[in-house]
C-alpha cells in the first residue's frame, strides 16, 4: 500500500517558499511582520527570561511567595508577558517532590518566559514516554531520582502554562542574582534537568 | 477526532536526546518563515488558537512525523488559508512546480469565505458566572467520548477517574471553538491521576496533572 502525502511530493523547504510567495504577491502578509516575530523568538524572548524569574525567587522570599501563588503577575513583574503566557502556573521542585512538564497533543510551552519549545521537547519520544514512564525516562536524560521522590508530570491540556521553579544547588549562597540566573537551565525550568552549582 | 497528535502513552518513538542549551530554535531558514506565516495565518484566515491547533492535527501521520515540527506548521497554515478560501486547494504545491521550473496552471485566488465569528475578547480566559460543577478533592470520571472535531481530551485520560486539584480560570471550550459553535467559556479543573489508574498495575509510580474542561468530567463514585 502506498500512501500519497506531501512527504512523496515537493521539498518542505520549496512549498514554504511557494506559500510565501502567493500571501507576499497579495499583500495578505507583511514581510516586516514575519521578521519581527522571527527576531523576538530568535533574539528577545528565550529561557533567560525565565532564568531572571527563578534566581529572582530564590534570593526574594516575599517574591518567591508571590510567584508559587499568582504566578502570571509575579511573572509580569519582570516585564515578561505575551503569547502563551495568559496564565503561567509555577511549580516548585522540592527534595521531595519532582515536577515536569510535557505536551502530548502538540507543544504547549510557556514561551515568555522560556521562548520556543527546544527540539527534543517536541520529539513524539519525550510526548508519548513522559506521561507513561517518566522515571525511566527521566533517567535516561540524565536526571536519576531516588525511589522516595515522588514524581508529578504536568500535561498541557489547556491555555494554562507551566514553569519549574527548581531547586536552588547548594554552595551558590555568595552569588549575586545575576550569577545565579546564569546557572538556570531552560533544562531545569520543564523539570528534566537540576541546576548544578558552578565547578 | 483520534489523530497522531494526540501521543500520551505510545509505545515505539525510542530513545529521546536532550538538546545543547544554546540549540537554537530555528535550524533552516524556511524553518523561521514557516512559524510566521503559521501565525499570521490565523488572522489572515479570520479563525483562531483553537482553530489552528485542530488545522495542525488534520495531517496525515506520514506528513506529520516526517516533515518535522516546522513543516507540520506550514500544513497548518495552508490547511487555515484553504479552509477559509484564501488560497486555492493545490495553489501551494502549484506555485513550488512553477518555482521549481515547471510549466503549471496555478489555481485563481477564490472568493474569501471566513468563518462568520468574532472572539468576544482576547485570549482564552474569560469571566463566567456560572457556579464549578466539581470542587477540590471530588473525584470525577473523563469522559469516553470520542469527539469527531478538535478536542484536547487526550485518549490516555479517557474513562479514567482522578481527583479535582486546582480549580483553573474559565476558558473557551476548544472542542467548539475550534469549529467557531460558540466560545462556551467553562470551568477547567487541574485533575490528578495515578499512574495505575492510566496503565495499569504494572505501571511505574507517579502523579499525573492534567486540565479538564468541564465538559470533559462527569462525576466518580
Amino acid at each position: 500500500m502506498t500512501f500519497e502525502t506531501e512527504t512523496t511530493r515537493l521539498p518542505v523547504a520549496l512549498r514554504t517558499e511557494a506559500l510565501e510567495s502567493i500571501l507576499l504577491e497579495r499583500n495578505l502578509v507583511d514581510p516586516k511582520v514575519m521578521d519581527t516575530y522571527i527576531r523576538m523568538y530568535e533574539s528577545d524572548i528565550g529561557p533567560m527570561n525565565g532564568a531572571k524569574v527563578v534566581a529572582k525567587a530564590w534570593v526574594d522570599s516575599e517574591y518567591k511567595a508571590r510567584l508559587l501563588e499568582e504566578g502570571t503577575s509575579a511573572i509580569a513583574e519582570l516585564g515578561f508577558k505575551g503569547p502563551q503566557g495568559e496564565h503561567i502556573v509555577v511549580l516548585e521542585n522540592t527534595p521531595d517532590v519532582h515536577n515536569a512538564v510535557v505536551c502530548t497533543l502538540c507543544s504547549c510551552y510557556p514561551w515568555p518566559v522560556l521562548g520556543l519549545p527546544p527540539t527534543w521537547y517536541k520529539d513524539p519520544g519525550y510526548r508519548s514516554r513522559m506521561v507513561r514512564e517518566p522515571r525511566a525516562l527521566l533517567a535516561e536524560l540524565g536526571l536519576p531520582l531516588d525511589d522516595d521522590v515522588e514524581i508529578r508530570v504536568w500535561d498541557s491540556s489547556s491555555e494554562v502554562r507551566y514553569m519549574i521553579l527548581p531547586e536552588r544547588p547548594p554552595g551558590t549562597e555568595g552569588l549575586s542574582e545575576e550569577e545565579l540566573a546564569a546557572l538556570v537551565t531552560r533544562d531545569a525550568m520543564v523539570g528534566v534537568a537540576k541546576v548544578s552549582a558552578p565547578a | 477526532m483520534d489523530t497522531i497528535a494526540d501521543m500520551g502513552g505510545m509505545q515505539g518513538f525510542g530513545p529521546v536526546q536532550l538538546t545543547a542549551p544554546d540549540d537554537p530554535p530555528f535550524h533552516e531558514d524556511w524553518e523561521r518563515r514557516a512559524f510566521a506565516m503559521a501565525l499570521l495565518s490565523m488572522r489572515v484566515s479570520g479563525t483562531n488558537l483553537d482553530a489552528f491547533r485542530h488545522a495542525l492535527n488534520r495531517q496525515h501521520p506520514l506528513d506529520y512525523l516526517g516533515e518535522g515540527y516546522y513543516g507540520r506548521w506550514l500544513k497548518c497554515a495552508e490547511n487555515l488559508l484553504t479552509d477559509s478560501s484564501i488560497i486555492a486547494p493545490g495553489a501551494v504545491e502549484a506555485r513550488a512546480r512553477k518555482l521549481a521550473g515547471e510549466d503549471v496552471d496555478e489555481p485563481p485566488a477564490p472568493e474569501p469565505n471566513k468563518p462568520d465569528y468574532s472572539p468576544t475578547g482576547p485570549g482564552s480566559i474569560r469571566q463566567i458566572d456560572t457556579p464549578p460543577k466539581f470542587a477540590v478533592g471530588d473525584r470525577v470520571r473523563a469522559k469516553d467520548i470520542h469527539p469527531l472535531g478538535h478536542t484536547r481530551l487526550a485518549r490516555y485520560a479517557r474513562g479514567r477517574v482522578g481527583v479535582v486539584e486546582i480549580l483553573q480560570p474559565a476558558h473557551l471550550f476548544p472542542d467548539t471553538h475550534a469549529h467557531f459553535l460558540g466560545e462556551n467559556a467553562q470551568h477547567v479543573y487541574n485533575v490528578s491521576f495515578s499512574s495505575d489508574e492510566l496503565w495499569g498495575p504494572e505501571a511505574e509510580p507517579f502523579e499525573l496533572r492534567m486540565d479538564l474542561y468541564e465538559d470533559y468530567l462527569e462525576p466518580a463514585e
